[in-house]
């Protein structure tokens, strides 16, 4: 099959479907690969590192998309660029199907096969295909670069012969992709990392980012499970005491970056204009919810603005874009992996296999039909968690007591089995002669030392034991060496026989024991 | 020779044994280890041949010099791989040495009383001396000591026959009862304690009485240990080497002799300590493991959903290759292909690469205590990066890729999800919690306990079906 990727028609877009690194992975699975000319140019790929890769470079779009099966693009598609498109061909790109319902009635009517990047579902099989996962990743990073740029001050703390500095606070609203890559990447410079999510499940995931989880004491926590791993909206109540939260919160941060988004609604306002004139002259909001109207309420989308308290507020909507090699590099490798599904023979013969999850849920047009929305998938994103029993902080009487209780019971078991075995030892001492009893004395007290030495034996070393002591336990050949000199012949004749045996276990046991210690090394 | 001498090098060769034994707690101390043992073994053969009672020298020391002769052999020639049924074979010989002295011991015992009660003088030697100069008192324990050796040691014997038989493949793996059940073991049990009670009371011909005892006492071993499953052998193979301690201890009592207890003792309550660590890791208790088969259902196990979806190993050399860190948790699968080689060039490979390697081992997997441990060690697998269940479990959230090669319920993660399962409970390796696992298997079977592994349904679980060895051949090549 041939693949071609698409120039960006939209103003200010860097980003490439199809680099000539993912090209040559494609080029593996069997296909042909074509660019428009000056597709990879804003991304940093020349025409020239495309043509090395193997792939052949197209003057323009139209003549793409006349000599290719699979258009990839990064953008969702214009009207015209469906309109030069033939039925059966097929087109990869972000397509957001719910707020595109004209395109997707085009793209029906033109018969083409559509798959949405923005649809693959998020299960474990897919997430190297998740293409809204690995934009938010670059957003998260480059929210804090924008920040830290906009900041007049360090993000580190130092201390230097000039004076002390203190770290910059920074609060993450909405611990999703992007929260998480911001997190990181706010700790990496140095910042203090302060995160809120309305998953109380996701704390663990904040924690080991090295930021602090900005606990919320609400009885109805939600379960981000149930709808794929996503936020769903909050009551008001929770929404109260979220908020309330925000506001004691908000004097003290010098960078907020906001990405709560909860699927197919606005994005919720979260920070408020009183909030915002709280902040200190100088803090800096970074809103990446800004393309869905923002979760501030000062946010003008695709703009950076400062308010009258000198808060500057960054509404841009292309962070992806702004940092293009890597955005490009990132999706054209998502773009491969989703093409890897389509051909998993590897011989450039895509079999559009409806019946996988992850195929039928990001086709959203095929065969003059529409596809979407997508039935429910086969399995289930993310197993429902079990909600997390609290333990009890035991007070230190309460400890104490509990201690004082597990040693009387092990005090009473130990006692109790030394009275009963006491016992048992007079009985059998009452009954049988002297000379057992000193024999016996032998045998308990070697027991003990049996218990005491094996408990100590390395686990790795089990098999060596069982052999060596399958060895020793031939010591039983004393007896017989003791009887063969004996009496009838009939002794001779066993006595001999254990003798026999004993005496390949003797050899056999130690032997196969020594090779098999030499065996062990370090390395 | 003075009885003394004899006592002391007794004394010295039971501290050579302890040592021993202390010694196996490190790799390296092991190694020192073993020569005590054989030192201990050499000194107490030794004191007992030129100590008073023995006899007969020349027939002694052929019989241990053809004995010896064919444990040369048979431990130079053995396989790593035949290690279980190497151990369960040597313990059946120990059970019939005690058998055949607790026969012994009767034959002479009655020789003695009977020339005892004629008139006259008797000068006794060896072993009989011994005997002759017992009380009434000391006689009738003597005879319980009998009946304890015989019948442990035959029980030791025909059990160790069938665990060799099942773990060397020659008899049918799966546990197998004839109509009756446990109940034809009770009653051959009670019969032989009837029995033994007749011939310690010394009413009617005493060896029929033993024969039959010792008849009995085989038949209970083989029915016992053939109602037992393939991978409980662990359990079977320790409890073996434990019986076989007891019936040394037994004898040890019969004749009198400290250092026979005393290593009796000691090899009895190793394989003790071997079958409750066994246990613990199969989370079931002792008895029923020895009765067999897995305790009651307690209700439907949870369905499982998805499907196993297979790889190549294009793809799993794919995951290697970007992987930083890797866990393999090797099975008796690996242990039948024979893998353990190709396994080791596996791991000098990724470490070559500068990848963390280490392995996992259950405490269960393989058919003998330590099996694993060992197949690795002789494919050259530095056992410093070799771990044990609780070492390693807490890592698995942090690893890359897991390998599972031959090995089933050990990772199975319904022993800690799903309540009803037959398994639950069990300490499990929680490979799951990786970020890729990756599973070699022969086929889609079941394990042996034959429970649905939902592991292998899991999102992040791929199949790398084929015969171990092969599979891993084929990835070799292409670790770069």
């Amino acid at each position: 099959m041939k693949i071609g990727a698409l120039k960006e028609g939209f103003e200010g877009e860097a980003r490439v479907a199809v680099t000539p690194s993912s090209a040559g992975h494609l080029m593996k699975l069997g296909h042909e690969v074509f660019v428009e000319s000056g597709a990879g140019a804003r991304a940093g790929f020349s025409d020239d590192s495309y043509r090395a890769a193997g792939v052949t470079v197209l003057p323009s779009a139209a003549e793409l998309i006349r000599s290719v099966d699979v258009v990839a693009k990064v953008r969702q598609p214009s009207e015209a660029e469906i309109g030069q498109m033939q039925p059966g061909q097929t087109l990869i790109s972000f397509f957001y199907p719910a707020q595109n319902s004209e395109l997707l009635a085009q793209a029906k009517e033109q018969g083409i096969t559509a798959i949405a990047m923005d649809m693959v579902p998020r299960i474990s099989r897919a997430q190297k295909m998740d293409a809204l996962s690995s934009m938010a990743n670059i957003a998260g990073y480059r929210a804090v670069i924008e920040a830290a740029n906009n900041f007049g001050r360090f993000f580190t703390g130092q201390v230097t012969a000039a004076g002390k500095v203190p770290p910059a606070k920074v609060l993450v609203v909405g611990a999703g992709v992007a929260g998480l890559a911001s997190i990181g990447t706010a700790v990496s410079l140095g910042a203090q990392v302060y995160a809120f999510d309305v998953r109380p499940e996701v704390a663990e995931q904040i924690e080991s980012m090295g930021a602090e989880f900005v606990y919320l004491d609400f009885e109805e926590a939600q379960d981000g499970a149930a709808t794929g791993g996503y936020a769903a909206p909050s009551s008001p109540e929770f929404r109260e005491k979220q908020l309330a939260k925000f506001r004691e919160l908000a004097p003290q941060m010098d960078v907020v970056i906001t990405t709560a988004l909860i699927p197919g609604r606005d994005a919720p306002k979260l920070w408020t204009r009183d909030m915002v004139e709280a902040m200190k002259p100088g803090s800096v909001i970074v809103d990446l919810a800004a393309e869905r109207g923002g979760n501030c309420e000062l946010t003008i989308p695709d703009e950076r603005h400062v308010t009258e308290n000198g808060v500057t507020i960054i509404g841009y909507t292309d962070f992806p874009s702004r940092m293009g090699a890597q955005a490009s590099e990132l999706y054209g490798n998502n773009v491969r992996h989703f093409m890897a599904d389509l051909t998993p023979k590897k011989d450039g013969v895509i079999q559009h296999n409806m019946e996988d999850d992850v195929i039928r849920g990001a086709t959203v047009t095929r065969d003059h039909d529409v596809t979407w929305p997508p039935p429910p998938p086969k399995i289930a994103a993310i197993a429902a968690q079990k909600p997390k029993e609290k333990k009890r902080e035991l007070t230190v009487e309460e400890r104490r007591a509990a201690e004082v209780a597990a040693f009387k019971a092990e005090t009473r078991s130990q006692v109790t089995l030394l009275v009963a075995g006491a016992l048992v030892l007079l009985v059998i001492g009452a009954v049988a002669p002297a000379s057992f009893m000193a024999h016996f004395i032998v045998f308990v007290l070697a027991c003990f030392i049996g218990f005491r030495v094996i408990w100590n034996v390395a686990h790795s070393l089990h098999t060596p034991l069982m052999a060596i002591t399958n060895a020793i336990s031939s010591i039983i050949i004393l007896g017989a060496l003791m009887q063969i000199g004996s009496g009838s012949w009939w002794v001779v004749l066993l006595g001999a026989l254990a003798v026999l045996m004993a005496g390949v276990n003797i050899f056999g046991g130690f032997l196969v024991t020594r090779r098999m210690l030499a065996m062990f090394q370090k390395s | 020779m003075e009885y003394g001498f004899t006592t002391a090098a007794y004394v010295v060769a039971a501290v050579l044994f302890i040592l021993s034994l202390g010694g196996l707690s490190g790799q390296e101390s092991a190694k020192r280890a073993i020569w005590y043992g054989i030192a201990g073994m050499a000194l107490a053969v030794l004191a007992t041949l030129i100590g008073p009672g023995a006899g007969n020298w020349l027939l002694s020391i052929i019989m241990i010099a053809i004995g010896g002769a064919i444990g040369w052999v048979v431990a130079k020639r053995v396989q790593m791989t035949e290690m279980p049924q190497l151990v369960a074979a040597m313990h059946s010989l120990v059970g019939l040495a005690a058998v055949f002295v607790g026969f012994n011991a009767q034959i002479e015992l009655a020789r003695v009383l009977r020339a005892k009660a004629e008139p006259g003088v008797h000068v006794f030697q060896g072993f009989a001396a011994v005997l002759a100069n017992k009380t009434p008192a000391e006689i009738a324990m003597l005879k319980i000591e009998v009946f304890l050796g015989i019948f442990i040691g035959a029980v030791t014997f025909t059990g160790s026959v069938v665990a060799f038989g099942k773990l060397a493949g020659r008899v049918d793996g799966k546990p197998r009862k004839l109509p009756g059940g446990h109940m034809l073991n009770a009653g051959a049990l009670g019969l032989s304690i009837l029995l033994g009670i007749l011939y310690c009371a010394g009413v009617g011909p005493a060896i029929l009485w033993l024969i039959l005892i010792t008849l009995l006492a085989f038949f209970i071993g083989y029915h016992l240990i053939m109602g037992i499953g393939g991978a409980d052998m662990p359990v079977v193979v320790s409890m073996l080497n434990s019986y076989s301690g007891w019936a040394a201890a037994a004898i040890g009592f019969t004749l009198g002799n400290d250092l026979l207890i005393v290593v009796g003792a000691l090899v009895g309550s190793s394989g003790a300590i071997l079958s409750y660590i066994m246990c613990k890791a199969m989370n079931r208790n002792f008895v029923s493991v020895i009765l067999g088969g897995f305790g009651g259902e307690a209700g439907p196990a949870a369905e499982i959903t998805g499907e196993q979806i297979a790889i190549d190993a294009e793809g799993v050399a794919a995951a290697l290759n970007d992987a930083d860190s890797v866990i393999i948790v090797p099975g008796y699968g690996m242990a039948v292909a024979q893998a353990q080689g190709a396994v080791s060039e596996l791991t000098r490979k990724l470490r070559a690469a500068g990848k963390t390697v280490r392995f996992a081992i259950h405490p269960v997997a393989g058919r003998l205590p330590g099996h694993m441990n060992v197949l690795l060690a002789e494919a050259k697998v530095p056992y410093d990066i070799v771990l044990e269940m609780d070492e390693i479990n807490e890592d698995f959230p942090s690893t890359d890729v897991v390998i599972v090669i031959g090995s089933n319920d050990i990772v199975n993660p319904a022993a800690q999800d799903d309540p009803n399962s037959p398994i639950a409970g069990m300490p499990v390796l929680e490979v799951w919690k990786a970020k890729q696992v990756f599973v070699s298997k022969r086929g889609q079977g079941t394990g042996y306990s034959g429970i649905e592994n939902p592991l292998f349904f899991k999102e992040n679980t791929r199949m790398f079906y084929g015969d171990a060895k092969d599979s891993l051949n084929k990835l070799l090549p292409m670790i770069d």
